[in-house]
């Protein structure tokens, strides 16, 4: 990719600086940040969640979100300062010479317009050309976006199509006024692996196709990867490093940029027993009338961990669901520990009740805003096994040290913490309880990549520990292969596969379990390229 | 359909529960027209003509059979001399109700063209400029006449409009004969009082539902996209605000025909609000009956209007997926 790129000047950003005003006062969110990008280069900017690296990317347009403000810096596109414009300059220069692509395309989208008036409405601005030449211009772009019956899915509204088809939908309006430079703003990270790989090379293959320069942000090394010629570290608003995308994943040179490879290298030996402590036999389930579990059957051995995976919509959040008892089954049975337990919640007793534990994907909303820590990991404790006062609270500061925190943080509200902090605040509410079985639903995929690997460590620490049962619910195979016994790949509310984890990801593969790992992103630049010809031959 | 069919529910539970108040009332129209002095026989006569000495339940689906039939029954205060030139006859209430009814109507209606446009406009501005002077004062303003009743509202009105600087008259009396421009003079005041304690809420939610519009990603996306501070509010947030704004309108659009009844009390107005009132006073049942009913099913149709609004304006109910 990096061969025949020019080394003419496109963008060009000095010294950025921008804060932003929250909690009551202004923060830094940008400390000098500097970018250069020439034409038809593609520059990865990746990062943590509050790197600034989205920041970066709007301001890469003259753009800040309301609330923020650019201190000082100088942003030139070809040769214009974009700091210095007004908004009646700025947007002239919006959508027409430089278009963004935005994380979540459903929201970004909309709702009340046709996709066709959507995708062309930039281009239309600029009153080069007529709107019946733009709109055929739109259809070859979806052809070659290979977006099916490209003819006529202009004619339908956001709702109509999914997820991934808006995400190249939106590929398509950004493409259409035929821009010098497009900002991707986290464009994979809503969807599914599967899905990803398609649009990725969608993209990618469109950026070629027109040798338009792109700013991709991302938090994903394995995506930047595909994409990219150039890498750009950030974090805390500052730069870490920049190199060639090949020369960054061969021989990364900060300390940081390693430890975001480190989750991937975490890899548990597998153990497994017969001594199952959970079985679900031929489960079906249903929301209202549309049936999401077809005959679901699962073992879980005790003391294991048992990795759930499948895309979004695969029935696996739902299996915890029915297993908790949260949402009663249609059919078949749930044995836990020899016994079988009852469909619904309000009829099984505080002993089955307490034995099962389950951890949400969100921390924040998991919690009690006007609750403290000592209140949140202490009611289970008198709920569960009736200890109160002095005895409760040496109760709490033990789960606490735990959890690898102190007794410091008894008297802090969840609002105090940070993203981790908070996740394993969750972990200790569960453990409170002294379960047998705690199901993790998504447990770290709002997490940041270091802060992931911390909590699969606390996990399997204790595990060992205490020797509680795992089902942990995940769309992410770096995370399966990290803290995984069995594993069991679930697609469109049927089991396809269970199994010891070196039985399931090597070969042979059922198709579906095939195409689900072939799609997790490599580390390797050229894993797209690869795919793509494997896939087409 | 089905809300079609809810909205009959709706209005036929109120015309029950009309029905039942007004016998819990103390007194029937026989006593309160013959007064403390009549004999008992006397009030046994009239019950007996107006039928009113059959059970309540009978003479509810009696009622409910007739309303069917379009015949809403007759006045009782007809039968006596007292509403002049119909001698001994008593009026149907039908007769009796229309040309009030057009009136109300005309004072509404002149009342929404105001209201609603000016509290659109008001609203949208506030929201473009949010938290300036201008949306604080207009907020404040709106608050200050959402809060005041609206007989004080009319009160401020008449000693400002009519007795301080007086341009309008504090009487809206108006008949047949009466033309228009002189019916939109004679209305002023009581077309400002409804105009008034409607648009502050109208306004401010208004405002809100733009507001919560504008900080959407897909309003970022087409500010992104170049497109310019008119385009964003009337292309692309405008379009996604018409349900919540609908829904509103409709709201005060039902409020103010209820708050008619107070108004064209104080102005004196020949609407059917007074009538009503004045029925209410009489024990007048059929009137009273016809008018709750009126009200209940323009609010009934109001709220249905601003639901196929809603839907027409969304597509993602218009079109499934």
């Amino acid at each position: 990719m990096t061969s025949n790129k020019s080394k003419e000047l496109l963008l060009e950003m000095k010294n950025i600086h921008i804060d932003g005003f929250s909690d009551e006062r202004w923060h830094k969110i940008l400390k000098g940040v500097d970018l250069t990008l020439y034409r038809g280069e593609i520059l990865g900017l990746i990062g943590e969640s509050g790197a600034g690296k989205s920041t970066m990317g709007k301001a890469a347009m003259g753009y800040t979100q309301p609330g923020c403000k650019i201190i000082k810096g100088e942003i030139n596109f070809n040769g214009i300062d974009l700091a210095k414009l007004t908004e009646f300059e700025k947007r002239k220069i919006w959508g027409t010479k430089i278009s963004y692509v935005a994380q979540s395309a459903a929201a970004s989208f909309n709702p009340a317009h046709r996709l066709m008036d959507q995708t062309i409405s930039a281009a239309n601005r600029l009153k080069i050309n007529p709107t019946d030449v733009l709109k055929k211009d739109a259809i070859k772009l979806y052809e070659s976006l290979q977006l099916p019956d490209a003819e006529n899915i202009g004619d339908r509204y956001p709702h109509q199509v999914s997820g991934g088809q808006l995400q190249r939908i939106m590929t398509a309006m950004a493409m259409s006024p035929r821009p010098e430079l497009i900002i991707f703003d986290e464009p994979t990270t809503a969807l599914d692996v599967t899905t990803q790989v398609e649009v990725l090379s969608a993209m990618r293959s469109i950026v070629d196709k027109f040798n338009t320069a792109a700013i991709y942000i991302t938090h994903d090394l394995a995506v930047v990867a595909q994409m990219a010629d150039r890498i750009k570290v950030l974090r805390y608003g500052e730069e870490v490093e920049e190199a060639e995308t090949r020369d960054m994943l061969s021989n990364p040179k900060e300390e940081y940029t390693k430890s975001l490879w480190s989750v991937r290298s975490l890899i548990k030996p597998e153990e497994t027993n017969q001594d199952y402590i959970l079985s679900i036999k031929n489960i079906d389930a249903a929301y209202g009338s549309s049936k999401v579990l077809h005959n679901v059957s699962i073992d879980i051995p005790k003391g294991k961990t048992v990795a759930i995976v499948g895309e979004s919509g695969s029935g696996k959040s739902t299996t915890a669901r029915v297993i908790t008892g949260l949402l009663p089954q249609t059919k078949g049975e749930i044995i836990f520990d020899g016994k079988k337990l009852s469909q619904k919640l309000e009829q099984r007793s505080k002993e089955e009740l307490r034995k099962i534990q389950i951890i949400f994907q969100m921390p924040d909303t998991a919690m009690n805003p006007r609750q403290t820590v000592d209140e949140i990991i202490g009611r289970p404790i008198e709920f569960y096994q009736g200890i109160k006062g002095k005895e409760r609270e040496a109760k709490v500061i033990e789960l606490l040290k735990m959890i690898e925190l102190d007794e410091t943080f008894l008297d802090r509200l969840p609002s105090e913490l940070s993203g981790g902090q908070k996740q394993r605040i969750c972990i200790a509410r569960a453990l409170a309880a002294n379960p047998d079985l705690i199901i993790c639903d998504e447990v770290t995929s709002a997490l940041d990549q270091i802060v992931q690997e911390g909590i699969l460590k606390l996990l399997q620490k204790l595990q060992k520990e205490l020797g509680v049962t795992y089902i942990f619910i995940t769309h992410d195979i770096a995370t399966v292969k990290a803290i995984s016994d069995e594993i069991v790949v679930m697609y469109q509310g049927e089991v396809v596969e269970q199994g010891l984890k070196s039985k399931i990801l090597n070969p042979p593969y059922p198709d579906y379990t095939e195409l689900l790992l072939s799609s997790v992103p490599e580390m390797d630049p050229d894993w797209l390229t690869n795919l793509l010809n494997k896939r087409s031959s | 359909m089905l809300r079609l069919s809810l909205g009959l529910v709706t209005v036929f539970a109120f015309s029950v529960i009309i029905f039942s108040t007004f016998s819990f009332l103390p007194g029937d129209f026989a006593t309160e027209i013959l007064g403390q002095s009549a004999t008992k026989s006397a009030v046994k006569a009239l019950r007996a003509e107006l039928g009113l000495d059959k059970p309540p339940v009978t003479r509810y689906f009696d009622w409910l059979g007739n309303v069917f039939q379009g015949d809403f029954g007759s006045s009782f205060s007809g039968r006596s001399k007292v509403q002049g030139d119909q001698g001994d006859r008593s009026r149907e209430v039908v007769g009796l109700i229309v040309p009030r009814l057009k009136n109300t109507l005309f004072l509404t209606g002149v009342a929404a063209m105001l209201a609603i446009p000016l509290s659109l406009i008001l609203g949208i501005s506030a929201a473009l400029y949010r938290n300036s002077y201008y949306d604080r004062s207009a907020t404040g303003v709106s608050l200050v006449t959402v809060s005041s009743p609206e007989f004080f509202t009319a009160y401020i009105f008449i000693l400002l409009l009519a007795t301080l600087f007086p341009m309008f008259p504090t009487i809206s009396t108006v008949d047949e004969d009466t033309t228009l421009a002189e019916r939109f003079y004679r209305t002023a005041l009581p077309v400002f009082t409804l105009t008034l304690i409607t648009m502050g809420h109208m306004m401010r939610m208004t405002r809100s539902a733009i507001i919560n519009i504008l900080s959407s990603e897909y309003i970022e996306m087409a500010k992104l996209s170049g497109a310019s501070r008119y385009e964003v509010i009337v292309k692309h947030a405008l379009p996604n605000a018409w349900a919540p704004i609908s829904q509103v309108i409709a709201i005060n659009l039902a409020y103010m025909l209820i708050g008619s009844v107070v108004v064209e009390y104080v102005f004196n107005y020949q609407g059917i609000g007074r009538l009503m009132v004045g029925s209410v006073y009489n024990r007048d049942l059929p009137v009273v009956q016809a008018c709750a009913l009126i009200f209940a099913s323009t609010y009934v149709i109001l709220n249905l209007i601003a639901d196929l609004i809603g839907i027409i304006s969304n597509p993602r109910l218009l079109y499934p997926k």
